[in-house]
C-alpha cells in the first residue's frame, strides 16, 4: 500500500522567489470570449489587508471547454485559452485580473454549471490552500448550480463577484478569511 | 453520461488543520467555518497543464544561474512524484524556492542578517519525466531565525509546488533534511499531527545520487492525492 498523500506545508512569506514566474494577470490573450475584469482584496480576521497572498485561478473557455485531456468535446475556435491566472496581492492586499468569460461546464447530473472560476488561495499563516469558486452576478444558471446549492443561502453571496460603478465589465470579488462575511471555502 | 471520479480526502491526521495556534500565522488567517463538501465536478478534476518548454533545460541547476558558483554544500535533490495508488504522476511542473546557504532569502522583505549571495537566486523549476522522477541541483539552504516566538528558527528546508493532473491535486510543501535538531522545534513541520505523515516530510541521504568529487544526494518522494475508485467514495 503506497503512502497516502504528502502533507501540505505554508508557502511562507518568499514565494515569489519561486512562484513569480508564472504569474499571469491578463488570460485573455489571444482568446475570444466577452472579456472582464476582476478586482478584488484578501482581508484577515482583523479585516487587515494580506499583502503576501497569491490567487491562482483556472477556468474553462467561453464555450464551457476546460483546456485539458479529461474534458472530451468537440474542439471550439477558443481552445487555445490555457485558462490559468496566478495573481500575488500587492501591499494593500489588493489584487486584480482580466479574462474572458467562461461558458457553462457541464455537472455531475449532465446539467449545466453556472459559470464560475476555480480559485486557489495560498499565503503565509496558511498551512493548506483554501478554495473556492467565483460566480457572476445576474446570471440565471446560479440558481440551478449544483456546488451553490449545497452552499447555505445566506454565505451564497460570498461567493458571487458584485458590479462595480466602474463599468458593467469590470467585477469586485473580495476573500474574507474569518469574520462575519467569511468566504465560503470548499474542500473537493 | 460517464460517472466523473474524484480525488480521495486525505487519511485523517495526514494533513495539517488551517489553524495550528503554535504557528502565530495561521490565528488570524486560518478560516473559522468549516470547509464544504462539494459535489464532484468538472472543474475539480482538471488542471492547468504547462507545456514542457516552461521548465527550460537550465532552470533544474541552482547552481548554474550566474556567473559564478554559489557559496554552500552542493547536493542533488531527486526523487518520484506518484499518486496514492503509487502511479507515476508524468510530466507536471515542479516549482522550488529556498534560503541560500547562509540562511538568506533573496526577497526585499528577508531582514535575517546574513549575506546574500551574487550568485545564487534560489528559484528552480523542472518536469517530471514519464516515470514521475525529477532532479534538481542546489546548495544545502541555512537554517534562518523568524518572529514566531523567542529564538525561533525555522529548520533547513526546500519549498515545493506541484500540480499533478487536476485542480484537486494541486500541492505545496516544504522538503527538510535527515537529521536536522531544529525539526522538533518547528510549529509548521509539527502542524501535521500524524508523525508518520510528518516523516514523510523528511528527505533521505540518498548515496546513490551523490557524485564523487561534486556533490551530495537527498532524496525527497511526493505523493498526490490519488483517484477515487468508484464514484460513491467520499
Amino acid at each position: 500500500m503506497p503512502a497516502p498523500c504528502t502533507p501540505s506545508q505554508t508557502v511562507g512569506p518568499f514565494f515569489s522567489i519561486g512562484l513569480d514566474h508564472l504569474n499571469r494577470a491578463n488570460l485573455a490573450e489571444g482568446s475570444v470570449g466577452e472579456r472582464f475584469a476582476i478586482r478584488g482584496r484578501v482581508l484577515d480576521g482583523d479585516g487587515e489587508p494580506v499583502p503576501d497572498a497569491i490567487v491562482e485561478i483556472w477556468h474553462a473557455d467561453a464555450a464551457g471547454h476546460y483546456h485539458h485531456p479529461e474534458h472530451v468535446s468537440p474542439p471550439s475556435e477558443a481552445t487555445s485559452f490555457l485558462g490559468f491566472g496566478r495573481i500575488p496581492t500587492d501591499e494593500r492586499g489588493q489584487f486584480s485580473f482580466t479574462t474572458i468569460k467562461p461558458g457553462p461546464v457541464h455537472g455531475p447530473d449532465g446539467k449545466p454549471q453556472a459559470p464560475h472560476l476555480q480559485i486557489s488561495i495560498f499565503m503565509r499563516g496558511l498551512l493548506k490552500r483554501l478554495m473556492t469558486r467565483i460566480y457572476f452576478p445576474d446570471e440565471p444558471l446560479n440558481a440551478s448550480d449544483p456546488v451553490l446549492q449545497v452552499v447555505p443561502e445566506l454565505r451564497r453571496d460570498t461567493l458571487i463577484a458584485r458590479p462595480t460603478k466602474q463599468d458593467e465589465n469590470t467585477l469586485e470579488w473580495n476573500v474574507c478569511l474569518q469574520g462575519e462575511r467569511e468566504t465560503v471555502f470548499f474542500d473537493c | 453520461m460517464k460517472p466523473l471520479l474524484g480525488y480521495r480526502k486525505p487519511a485523517p491526521g495526514t494533513q495539517p488543520s488551517y489553524l495550528y495556534p503554535p504557528y502565530v500565522s495561521s490565528i488570524k488567517r486560518a478560516p473559522k467555518q468549516p470547509l464544504i463538501s462539494i459535489p464532484v465536478t468538472l472543474s475539480e478534476i482538471t488542471g492547468p497543464t504547462f507545456l514542457k518548454e516552461i521548465a527550460s533545460p537550465t532552470a533544474f541547476d541552482l547552481t548554474r544561474q550566474h556567473k559564478g558558483e554559489p557559496l554552500g554544500e552542493r547536493i542533488a535533490v531527486s526523487g518520484r512524484v506518484v499518486d496514492e495508488d503509487g502511479r507515476p504522476v508524468q510530466n507536471t511542473l515542479i516549482e522550488i524556492w529556498q534560503a541560500n546557504a547562509a540562511g538568506r532569502y533573496l526577497h526585499k522583505n528577508d531582514q535575517h542578517n546574513a549575506p546574500l549571495d551574487p550568485n545564487f537566486t534560489g528559484e528552480g523549476r523542472t518536469s517530471t519525466d514519464d516515470d514521475g522522477r525529477y532532479r534538481f541541483i542546489t546548495v544545502r539552504p541555512g537554517a534562518y531565525p523568524w518572529k514566531n516566538h523567542y529564538n525561533a528558527w525555522r529548520p533547513q528546508h526546500i519549498h515545493f509546488s506541484l500540480f499533478g493532473p487536476a485542480f484537486a491535486t494541486r500541492l505545496v510543501t516544504q522538503m527538510y533534511f535527515p537529521g536536522d535538531p531544529l525539526l522538533e522545534f518547528d510549529p509548521i513541520f509539527h502542524s501535521v499531527p500524524d508523525e508518520a505523515a510528518r516523516r514523510r516530510l523528511i528527505s533521505s541521504f540518498d548515496w546513490l545520487s551523490t557524485q564523487p568529487d561534486l556533490s551530495l544526494g537527498f532524496r525527497f518522494d511526493i505523493v498526490l492525492r490519488g483517484r477515487n475508485a468508484t464514484p460513491m467514495e467520499r
